[in-house]
């Protein structure tokens, strides 16, 4: 028996990294969440959006790194992203003004928009394999650990390593300041109060005096801040690769539908949701329980529910669990 | 058009000339895709064979030989398939250089060579389910299968005293052949496989492939993926999480770009990978002159493929495939006069009078299987963040 060690593998292996994987997934939902709240479409181009972010903050930070500017043991990259934010804002509404407010005046069917969003997910796409190219970008610098696997395992003398790194931990704050800052922008601020308002009923808030282009345009620089962050963290914590940055669209959807498309608080949920069901229910317990079983007692097998194979279709069997009983989401969103 | 028109005109004129044949080659490697990093080597050694050839104007009396290059993706067999279609019916090319990976060469031999009956020598497939599939008589490759790869693989890892490991693969059919082969020659020298698991490359994040991995446990990890795909995001995941601290690594994870990617942590793993130190590699490499990289994977195995389709030729005294598909194992292997790389004009001679040759080339090319290199690969070993060859096998 061996409690100690089970835990801090668990934690290592499975509630370490689904934490801060699950904190990138519902900073990404949150933006798409609030797409399909306010503009009522749902985003294609928001996994491309967020390289874009991720890229102009990269370009920024090489730049501050040839001169030398360091954030202490923090990754540079955190004094680049105001910069990165604020060309992703540039982009999106070049992207509004140039597509989509188009097809809004023409009160376009949402499936269109969809259409058009993937239209423009392939031009971003393109975009950003033209300036920086396809291959892996590394940009992190600072302290990469928190506490590495080997001194934890000197510190404590167990058998099992606990590492946790700094884009980690970093994932983890930034993501509760983004969703307080938010929540605090959306219910207090007069203009998170008027998106709130256009969103849940367009008509009645022109009605009452909204300008619905300003709602738009600080609907796009929203996204385009969370787009960055949420690119950025997950840049910093694994690495910048456009092509994987498209493929982090599935896990994001999946969490913005499962939380509720629409609402805020669902994103956060479902990220978190998606993220531990893809780590869980494939994890491997053989060396957890072998630790709490008595001696002679270790199972022999791997104790694995499910092959790490099957990852994604445990998400979307989720997905399609929560779709059958609650069509809205866990949140009451707004119905698909 | 015009253009196009002026380029056979201008051929027509060079060729007319001596009233000698225009040949055509396709070299269908994956200039994007998996290993777009390797591919520009390999195609620069393949036309490097042709350029010699070319000089000597040795080949079915004065033939010219010009290569066409063609995009096989690596990965998508659907446009690599009608790329392929396009050499062989659009460009009429007499034989086919190529391909690389082996998913993508298995659907171009069965969707196109065979069918169109046009030789293909692949310098880079090493999937074992290659050695047996049905070809008729028209598939060669001069890369060794994975089999090979395996039973190397196992040998290094006894070498260094290793009892036990955990296996990921790329989830296609190079990764599971080589993983298969890995597994099965580890099993006979008596190292425990803890687990065989998959990984799909591009995903967002491998924490749950890392996870079961380590719990399965093992002295070290075998990652039979790629360099610039899955196989780094495990080795990141892995290093970052403290589960293994050290890698073997197979052919597709060795490349310049690896340990520059993951820094110092990487040293001391190693791995293997097709090379020779065979004399011809000194010599194709004072060839080279900056236009191609000798060392780079499969770079030497690329001129050694284009010389074996051209030397056949003169061999059978025919551009056709139906005619020299019966020559190929003829020129590479004994009895004959041994042809190193650069000698190709003293082979054609040689052949032209009736003679025997027994091409070595760069890579000291012997074929068994009837249709396959019998193997030599270089054990790597990561030092100072850089691939150091450390023994040849």
């Amino acid at each position: 028996m061996d409690p100690i060690n089970a835990i801090v593998a668990l934690l290592n292996f499975v509630v370490i990294p689904a934490t801060a994987y699950g904190a990138q997934l519902a900073i990404g939902a949150l933006g798409v969440t609030m797409i399909y709240g306010i503009l009522r479409f749902s985003n294609f181009a928001h996994g491309d959006t967020m390289a874009f972010g991720a890229m102009c903050t990269i370009l920024v930070t090489w730049l501050f790194q040839s001169w030398g500017l360091h954030l202490w043991v923090l990754p540079t990259a955190l004094l680049a992203l105001p910069f990165g934010i604020a060309a992703t804002a540039a982009l999106l509404i070049f992207t509004d003004r140039a597509v989509y407010r188009f097809y809004r005046r023409q009160k376009a069917a949402p499936v269109i928009l969809v259409i058009v969003s993937m239209g423009v997910m392939f031009v971003m796409n393109g975009l950003v394999r033209f300036i920086i190219g396809v291959e892996d970008q590394n940009f992190l610098d600072g302290e990469r650990f928190i506490i590495s696997a080997r001194t934890f395992k000197e510190m404590t003398g167990l058998d099992e390593g606990l590492a946790f790194k700094t884009s980690q931990g970093l994932t983890i704050v930034t993501a509760v300041v983004v969703v307080a800052a938010l929540f605090w922008f959306l219910n207090r601020t007069r203009t998170g109060k008027s998106m709130r308002a256009f969103s849940d009923n367009e008509d009645l808030a022109l009605l009452s005096g909204i300008n619905p282009e300003k709602v738009v345009t600080y609907t796009w620089i929203i996204v385009a801040g969370l787009a960055t962050i949420a690119g950025v963290l997950y840049g910093l914590d694994k690495s910048f690769k456009p092509f994987t940055y498209f493929q982090l669209l599935l896990p994001i959807f999946a969490a913005a539908i499962v939380g509720g498309l629409g609402s805020p608080i669902g994103a956060i949920a479902g990220g978190f949701v998606i993220a531990f069901s893809e780590i869980t229910v494939t994890y491997a317990f053989k060396k957890v329980l072998g630790y709490f079983a008595p001696g002679g007692w270790e199972p022999d097998s791997l104790m694995q529910l499910l092959s790490t194979d099957y990852k994604f279709a445990v998400s979307f069997a989720i997905l399609i669990i929560v779709l059958l009983f609650k069509p809205t989401g866990l949140f009451k969103g707004k119905s698909v | 058009m015009k253009k196009l028109l002026l380029a056979s005109a201008a051929a027509a004129l060079t060729v007319g000339a001596a009233g000698a044949e225009d040949i055509k080659l396709g070299i269908i490697l994956g200039y994007t895709g998996p290993i777009e990093s390797l591919t520009p080597s390999m195609a620069a050694a393949a036309e490097a064979a042709i350029a010699e050839v070319n000089a000597s104007g040795k080949l079915l009396d004065g033939a010219t030989v010009t290569g066409i290059r063609a995009d096989s993706t690596c990965v998508d067999a659907g446009v690599a398939t009608a790329a392929a279609e396009k050499l062989v019916t659009g460009d009429q090319v007499n034989a086919i250089i190529g391909a690389d990976c082996s998913g993508v060469t298995g659907a171009i031999l069965q969707n196109v060579a065979i069918p169109n009956g046009v030789v293909m020598i692949s310098p880079s497939a090493t999937s074992p389910g290659l050695t047996t599939m049905e070809s008729g008589g028209l598939f060669f490759r001069t890369s060794p299968s994975d089999a090979r790869e395996g039973e190397i693989a196992a040998e290094i890892m006894k070498e260094r005293g290793i009892n036990s490991f955990a296996l990921t693969y790329t989830n296609n059919d190079y990764g599971k052949g080589l993983a298969d082969a890995i597994k099965t020659s580890a099993e006979a020298a008596g190292i425990t496989v803890t687990i065989m698991a998959a990984h799909e490359d591009g995903k967002a994040d491998y924490s749950a492939e890392v996870g079961a991995l380590a719990s399965a446990g093992g002295d070290i990890l075998v990652v039979a993926g790629y360099l610039d795909q899955g196989g780094l995001g495990i080795i990141k995941a892995a290093l970052d999480t403290g589960a293994f601290d050290t890698f073997e690594l197979p052919g597709g994870m060795i490349g310049d770009s690896l340990p520059v990617a993951v820094g110092d942590a990487l040293n001391g793993s190693f791995g293997q990978v097709p090379g020779t130190d065979a004399p011809g590699m000194g010599i194709l490499s004072g060839m080279a002159g900056g236009a191609f990289d000798v060392n780079s994977p499969y770079t030497p195995e690329s001129y050694d493929a284009a010389a074996l389709i051209m030397l056949a030729m003169e061999a059978a005294k025919s551009s056709k495939s139906a005619d020299f598909k019966d020559k190929v194992l003829d020129v590479a292997n004994a009895p004959g006069e041994k042809i190193m790389p650069g000698e190709l004009a003293k082979a054609l001679d040689i052949l032209k009078a009736g003679g025997d040759i027994d091409y070595v080339g760069a890579t000291d090319v012997e074929l068994v299987n009837g249709r396959e290199s019998s193997g030599h690969y270089r054990e790597i070993e990561v030092q100072d963040q850089k691939n150091v060859t450390v023994k040849f096998r």
